[in-house]
């Protein structure tokens, strides 16, 4: 019963944000904000897992891949293919998930506590419209431009590990990789991106929303934003692969 | 002009608020005062519609607040100001644009008016050089002194007060009340103020509730309050002239 009850009021706290801004041009601003603190503020962190996730899945494929029957450049098939596909919607999203939805439930969460929201709703503005849609609408925005970061990022990595390793040429894994693109890859990742932003954002911001009590309440909400999300991501990973594969 | 009209409010099972009917009177301090738990704070929440009564009726100038939609909620909201016992205080956002912020979602001022406004505001609550701190930096009474610029930064006809002395050494405290009842009477606005501060109540009271137990057990003037001849409230009163002997 708790699960419909949270269910249900996700639902009705999703359709409160939609509303008319009080004033657009301060909506515009704050989005803006938003996707540079989302949007910027992860590059780096993204950088990173990608660059590593794609070298380590080069070692690995290459690993696995001993018979001499097999062509050097399916190792660039297959890491091209996976970085697309899965690890870098998938792993970006979950590491995102940890930074991003952290921050906007102990953010949202100390404003509850603090009486903030309450002070927003006191004026007359429609506190989730103001502080939870930018911040949902900014994370699907830039949150597939980072997961595109992350796909050329991955591939380098890959790329890089093949040759520093002596696995293969730079040239015989692209053209594994490109022998096997396809457009509906790209598309299938943005897909999983814009999906898994509105999850990261929109379930962080639930979290913080409904917090009641003080520090340790916003802990808590923070904790239950990443569970939350991150579990939300992998059970809508398999519902859109199995919907659009 | 604000009335209550029998007003119930309940947790559950818990009656927090039975039958309460009280009026508050524009250019007075109007005065809610009750030891903790009485159901002072839930008559504010009640008033300012963070909280729904569960019946009767609150109303601003003959506008029932309670069985208002939305948007005519907002309409009401907007002619409110209220400082909080915590002050709320955006703390993202420096003194100045606190202050700024009612005035930037609700009216057509260009940049140069607003900041005129805002520095009026400082002014009237007696502050200089603090436009550009955050509230972090700020003494608890620098806090309210802000919290009631912002309070007061869009003209409002109702200014609520909760617990506007709590944190505050005496002397703050005194300077505090003083400064809400000179822009009651210079603003010639309907303040309510929710207090267990009994000094506040014998400098200020032009109109006092005193809620016990969740009723409204007693209604008066400052003149009047010693020799109401209420048991409740002579308790309620020797128990402050104990602590402050």
């Amino acid at each position: 019963m708790s699960f419909f009850y949270h269910f249900g009021r996700y639902i009705l706290f999703i359709r409160g944000l939609f509303s008319k801004p009080e004033k657009f041009w301060v909506f515009k601003e704050r989005m803006f904000q938003e996707m540079q603190s989302i949007g910027v503020g992860s590059i780096g962190i993204v950088t990173i897992i990608s660059v590593f996730v794609g070298a380590v899945t080069t070692v690995q494929t290459a690993y696995q891949l001993v018979s001499g029957l097999v062509a050097k450049s399916i190792i660039g098939t297959i890491v091209s293919d996976s970085t697309m596909l899965e690890l870098a919607p998938t792993i970006t999203c979950l590491v995102l998930a940890g930074k991003i939805g952290s921050s906007i439930a102990s953010e949202i969460g100390t404003m509850r506590v603090t009486e903030q929201i309450d002070a927003l709703e006191i004026m007359g503005i429609n506190s989730a419209n103001y502080l939870v849609l930018p911040k949902i609408l900014a994370g699907m925005i830039v949150i597939p431009m980072l997961i595109i970061i992350a796909i050329f990022l991955g591939i380098s990595g890959g790329i890089i590990a093949g040759k520093m390793a002596g696995i293969l040429p730079v040239e015989e894994f692209m053209k594994g990789a490109r022998g096997s693109f396809k457009g509906f890859t790209v598309f299938f990742s943005c897909t999983k991106a814009v999906t898994f932003a509105f999850i990261i954002t929109s379930v962080s911001a639930f979290q913080g929303f409904y917090t009641y009590g003080g520090a340790l309440e916003v802990g808590q909400s923070s904790t239950k934003a990443v569970v939350y999300s991150a579990v939300l991501i992998l059970f809508s990973d398999y519902i859109l692969a199995q919907l659009l594969l | 002009m604000i009335e209550v009209k029998n007003v119930y409010k309940s947790f559950g099972d818990k009656k927090v608020l039975d039958d309460v009917s009280a009026t508050f009177y524009k250019g007075k301090s109007n005065f809610i005062i009750g030891s903790s738990g009485s159901g002072k704070s839930v008559l504010m929440k009640c008033m300012v519609g963070l909280e729904q009564v569960t019946d009767g009726s609150i109303l601003y100038e003959n506008r029932d607040f309670t069985h208002l939609d939305y948007n005519a909620k907002k309409e009401i909201r907007k002619e409110i100001g209220m400082l909080f016992q915590g002050t709320a205080l955006f703390d993202s956002l420096t003194v100045e644009q606190n202050i700024e912020f009612p005035i930037k979602m609700f009216s057509k001022m260009t940049s140069a008016e607003r900041l005129e406004r805002v520095n009026f505001c400082l002014q009237r609550v007696n502050l200089s050089n603090v436009n550009h701190l955050f509230p972090s930096a700020l003494s608890g009474g620098m806090k309210k002194r802000v919290g009631i610029a912002r309070a007061i930064a869009l003209n409002p006809q109702y200014l609520f007060c909760d617990e506007p002395n709590s944190g505050l050494d005496p002397l703050t405290s005194r300077v505090i009340d003083e400064l809400i009842r000179e822009i009651t009477i210079e603003f010639n606005i309907t303040t309510i103020i929710n207090t267990h501060d009994m000094k506040s109540v014998f400098d200020m009271g032009d109109n006092i509730i005193f809620i016990w137990q969740g009723k409204k057990w007693w209604q008066g003037t400052r003149k009047d309050i010693r020799s109401s001849g209420n048991k409740e409230l002579y308790d309620f009163m020797k128990a402050y002239d104990i602590e402050n002997m």
